[in-house]
């Protein structure tokens, strides 16, 4: 086995930009999977049982079934329905649905872990859902939902690979071409592991960061 | 869709299951020495099992799968890509087995152990009759949640060439034009079979002697 590290260098351009392709979908796709998960939470909580039912089921079968099928169906199958992507959009879309499911449980278990008592004493003194949802939910769910919810960053970040598959050019897709391209499989590959790797570590440990810095913030809420 | 492609899906369906089956078991058998390397007194010992925890968790699953599948025949070994695929899997479900094994086996009571050691059970009686009971009753959950993630993840070999389900879902939607029915059918596979095995989870837990608390 040889290893010539020369292959990185010479293909550095291709390779930075998949990088950034990587990194661009990874900031959009959480964020906009988080937003979306709230919104699902708060519809199952407050908008009547049929929602919250319909909405179940949803989650259930996005939970149920691997998200490599799911972003078949949105790529393959959706010009069958008249929804033609590009493989970027079809990817962003697949992945933030994906997310959506997971974050709208992390959150329903942050609301449910909400004392009732502070929601009644809300409504007592008159605030609106809007309010609660502000002032009670949010502020005393935060430190509940913040351990799931950088280890489900991470989750997102891991499954930007699979969108190679469905030829999004982000860096596994990248390498992936310049192994086979040039027989440096293990070049490209070692190359491949060390960049998630090392991202995904520096994201716990931010995320570990944060919650520290937030649990002595608390101390002075409470 | 004709009942004849739903039947091929049910075919491939086994492989996806008898794959993930195999590789939950080599991965718990994995994962016992890795968290008893996490818990050993040795520095050396512990700091090789956190960083085997660390690359398996850290790095997505197909990156794990196309280096397994590329760089074992670059040292020589030639192995089909169903071996490969049974081995990324094995080790990927091994590092998060191995941190839940970890934290069920530190939660058994220490005034288990005490009065284990007080009427003079060996090491070895204590590990079989306190500790691995106990902590197999407190992992269980995970390891049946574990076990649903790795159903999942198997559509994942479909890239090293394993006609499993997702594979199969895909040669079939691209000669017969018909993704949407194939690939929806494929996703109530998955789902009928995780299904399946949470209910199961969920029975086999329940008829597990409790824990002591």
């Amino acid at each position: 086995m040889t290893f010539d590290i020369n292959v990185i260098f010479s293909n550095l351009p291709e390779i930075l930009s998949g990088a950034w392709v990587t990194i661009v979908i990874w900031i959009i796709t959480t964020p906009a999977a988080a937003v979306l998960g709230f919104l699902v939470a708060v519809a199952r909580r407050f908008g009547g049982v049929i929602l919250d039912k319909a909405f179940g089921i949803v989650i259930a079968v996005l939970r149920g079934t691997p998200f490599l099928i799911q972003i078949f169906l949105v790529y393959y199958g959706g010009p069958f329905v008249g929804l033609s992507l590009d493989p970027i959009p079809a990817g962003v879309i697949g992945l933030s649905i994906y997310g959506a499911a997971y974050f709208s449980e992390i959150f329903r278990s942050g609301f449910a872990a909400v004392p009732k008592g502070h929601i009644e004493a809300g409504i007592c003194v008159g605030l609106t859902q809007g309010q609660i949802i502000r002032r009670i939910l949010l502020p005393e769910m935060t430190m509940l939902v913040l351990p799931p919810s950088i280890n489900m960053t991470i989750i997102l970040m891991k499954e930007t690979a699979v969108l190679s598959i469905i030829t999004v050019p982000e860096l596994t897709a990248t390498l992936s071409a310049i192994g086979s391209q040039q027989y440096a499989f293990v070049e490209a590959l070692f190359v491949l592991a060390l960049f998630y790797w090392a991202l995904v570590e520096i994201t716990g440990w931010l995320g570990h960061l944060a919650e520290t810095k937030l649990t002595r913030f608390r101390f002075f809420n409470i | 869709m004709s009942i004849k492609l739903f039947e091929l899906l049910l075919q491939a369906a086994i492989y996806t299951v008898t794959i993930s089956v195999v590789s939950i078991l080599i991965g718990f058998a994995i994962a016992i020495i890795v968290s008893a390397m996490l818990l050993s007194r040795q520095r050396l010992f512990a700091l090789q099992a956190r960083i085997f925890i660390s690359f398996f968790r850290g790095v997505p699953l197909l990156v794990q799968l196309l280096l397994i599948y590329n760089l074992l025949p670059a040292i020589g070994i030639n192995v089909p890509s169903i071996v490969a695929a049974i081995i990324g899997l094995s080790l990927c479900t091994a590092a998060y087995q191995a941190e839940n094994l970890r934290g069920g086996f530190s939660s058994v009571p220490a005034g288990l152990v005490e009065s284990a050691e007080m009427v003079g059970m060996t090491p070895v009686q204590i590990f079989r009759r306190i500790k691995a009971p106990i902590a197999l009753r407190l992992t269980f959950p995970a390891l049946v949640n574990e076990a649903i993630l790795i159903l999942k993840a198997s559509s994942l070999v479909s890239v090293v060439g394993v006609i499993e389900l997702t594979r199969m879902a895909q040669d079939l939607a691209g000669s017969t034009f018909l993704p949407l029915e194939i690939f929806a059918s494929a996703g109530l596979i998955y789902l009928v079979i995780n299904w399946i095995v949470a209910l199961a989870g969920g029975l086999i837990e329940r008829s597990l002697p409790g824990v002591p608390r």
